[in-house]
């Protein structure tokens, strides 16, 4: 067994490690003290109801995010867009100056309030960082692959399907993971515009000044996020082949 | 074959300026030869290759290739019929040896089976092991082996031309020379017909059959490499070959060349009086000493054996050093220099003797051609 095999599992292991403990130290306090076990209890119902939209406005809104997103960054690396593309990206980077509070806000007033202006906002938050790492990734490919492959016969298409794409794939997942752990982090807010999710816990929580109803809310916001990132850590490591991919 | 006639390239700069890249190059790379395009940077070298595929659109001029107007081609059919090698070698990372190897067979949709055997072949032909390096990636490879890879995927679809950009650059001098050899190996079974870029004129004499001479998009000479260092036209082409440039032509010869096979020798057990009549009849000063089968054993000069009697196998001595009969003069004169002798007993890749070289033969074989040229001149 190689090295890199031992480290591979030693990976795994911590992991593992990490979430059974973490399962014991709610089990814990779920027995001893009853506090979670209480919340489970009060708000499973909710939870869950809950949980299921704040996923359906996770998925949805981030989907279209990358479904956009992707094609964005690539036509805006193009060599003929060169000389506009600078400038998109720097509204873009103003863009992301922008609280994404102020972005759901501005959603309102266009969209109403409810489902849609919800996934608008959080597709606008998450929108940026996958067309900037999509650029980037793309313009970072070293001219000199571009050149031999021209000079072998491939097409502009081929080019950009097997040799463009799969050498960028590393930074445009690096940029679906923040968009994701944006959009993830964002979305408890769009319970705010009438989008639903977790967050009517959390915010219900504190205007009622009711710390359990608040956990109820924040506890499974932070496991998602963490599922979230586990996820994409684990397809990033997969499915990027090994000759592009530095984790392995 | 690759013909280019009247080929000019101007660039337009930023500042509204003009740069000829190349003006008015022709010239013919015949079936089967290394052509080297040498000259200083900047000469016009990648940028004439470049017409040639297409990937630098040509101002003016035409480009047959095997025969055809490139013009009346389609630029991605043409290139996949042309094996094309860059100096930063280029493999794609994100695929494997096996695939690298395979792209433009893929593009040409031969069947999946019969490109990766042959990816398989290719990589046997330059020293690397299938089993190991198919498989790889190219972040796996040490520089060297890269570039063999780089150079048996321009091969893969076994086009007949073959454009080279520098394709030895990338690696150290060492590892560059063993490359080389490879290559030149491969070239006299595969025959292609190549154009290679070089700036460094040691690799050009080596590599090629014809020298192309650049110098601010002209082509100043089209030469052999003996010609060219013999002959250059001009005084920038023979600055541009160093002062040292007859020296450089005696790696272009080989020790058989020059070779006097003439194969007077003696055996252990033969009278020294043998020995002494037969180097006065040849008028030699040294008269090799042989082993039963043939083999080089020893020698035996002319003054030690003057007035002494018995066998040469009581006064002979060891051969200082040998040279092979196809090691190049470089290497025999070399030798004569750190043994101080001016003659060397030559033998052929078993130890057999099979005749000697002498500084005088030598410098009468880099001598000839000026001798002709003069007498040329004279008539
Ligand atoms: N795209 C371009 N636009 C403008 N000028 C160019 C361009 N490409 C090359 N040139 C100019 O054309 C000339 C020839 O360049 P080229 O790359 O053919 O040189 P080279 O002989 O290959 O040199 P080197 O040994 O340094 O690679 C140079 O003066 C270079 O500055
Ligand atoms: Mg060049």
């Amino acid at each position: 067994m190689s090295i890199k095999d031992t480290l591979k599992q030693d990976n795994i292991r911590t992991r593992i490690a990490f979430v059974i403990g973490l399962v014991f130290g709610v089990g814990l306090m779920a027995g001893e003290q009853g506090f979670l076990g209480d919340i489970w209890r009060y708000y499973s119902e909710d939870i869950i109801y809950l949980a299921k939209q704040h996923v359906i406005l996770v998925l949805v809104s981030s989907g279209l995010a990358i479904l956009v997103g992707v094609p964005a960054g690539i036509w805006l690396s193009r060599d003929w867009m060169a000389r506009y593309s600078e400038t998109a990206l720097q509204i873009f980077n103003i863009g992301t100056t922008i609280p994404t509070l102020a972005i759901l806000a501005l959603s309102i007033t266009l969209l109403g309030i409810g489902f849609t202006p919800a996934v608008f906002g959080l597709w606008v938050a998450t929108l940026l960082p996958i067309v900037r790492n999509v650029y980037q990734g793309l313009r970072e490919v070293p001219a000199y692959l571009k050149e031999a492959a021209t000079g072998m016969g491939m097409t502009p298409r081929h080019i950009l399907l097997s040799v463009e794409l799969p050498n960028a794939l590393y930074v445009i997942f690096a940029g679906v993971r923040t968009a994701v752990a944006v959009n993830v982090g964002t979305v408890p807010l769009a319970f705010l515009i009438g989008g639903g999710g977790l967050g009517e816990l959390i915010f219900t929580g504190i205007d009622l000044n009711d710390p359990q109803m608040l956990l109820a809310g924040a506890i499974p916001v932070a496991l998602l996020s963490m599922l979230a990132d586990f996820l994409l850590a684990k397809a990033q490591y997969w499915l990027i082949p090994r000759g592009v991919n530095p984790l392995r | 074959m690759i013909t280019l006639d009247k080929l000019s390239k101007v660039f337009e700069t930023p500042g509204g300026g003009t740069v000829i890249a190349a003006d008015q190059v022709s010239m013919e790379v015949p079936e089967g030869e290394i052509c080297v395009l040498l000259g200083p940077s900047g000469c016009g070298k990648t940028t004439t290759l470049k017409m040639i595929n297409g990937l630098i659109p040509k101002t003016n001029g035409k480009i047959h290739v095997a025969g055809r107007d490139t013009d009346e081609l389609n630029p991605v059919e043409l290139r996949r019929s042309i094996g094309y090698v860059i100096q930063q070698i280029g493999l794609f990372p994100n695929m494997t040896i096996q695939d690298n190897i395979c792209v433009v067979p893929d593009l040409l949709g031969w069947d999946k089976n019969k490109s990766r055997k042959r990816a398989a072949e290719l990589l046997e032909l330059v020293n690397l092991d299938p089993g190991i390096f198919l498989n790889r990636y190219p972040k796996e490879l040490s520089g060297g082996q890269q570039q063999r890879v780089g150079v048996i995927r321009a091969l893969a679809a076994d086009p007949p031309v073959l454009l080279m950009d520098e394709p030895f650059g990338a690696i150290d001098p060492i590892n560059r020379a063993v490359i080389q050899d490879e290559f030149l190996k491969m070239q006299k079974e595969i025959r292609k017909t190549i154009a290679f870029v070089s700036h460094d004129i040691d690799e050009a004499i080596k590599m090629a059959d014809k020298i192309a001479i650049f110098r601010d998009g002209k082509l100043e000479q089209y030469s052999s490499p003996d010609d060219l260092l013999a002959r250059p036209a001009n005084d920038f082409i023979a600055s541009f070959l160093g002062s040292d440039r007859t020296l450089k032509r005696l790696s272009l010869l080989s020790v058989s060349d020059v070779m006097l096979g003439d194969q007077i020798r003696v055996t252990a057990q033969d009278d020294v009086s043998r020995a002494r009549d037969m180097m006065r009849e040849a008028g030699h000063k040294n008269i090799v000493m042989v082993g039963p089968q043939g083999r080089a054993r020893g020698f035996v000069h002319l003054n030690d054996i003057a007035d002494v009697q018995g066998r040469v196998e009581e006064h002979y001595q060891a051969l200082p050093t040998v040279v092979n009969v196809h090691d190049d003069l470089r290497t025999a004169v070399s030798r004569m220099f750190r043994h101080d002798t001016t003659w060397l007993a030559c033998v052929d890749d078993d130890g057999f003797f099979k005749g000697f070289i002498t500084q005088r033969a030598i410098s009468h074989a880099l001598g000839a051609t000026y001798r002709d040229a003069a007498t040329v001149a004279a008539k």
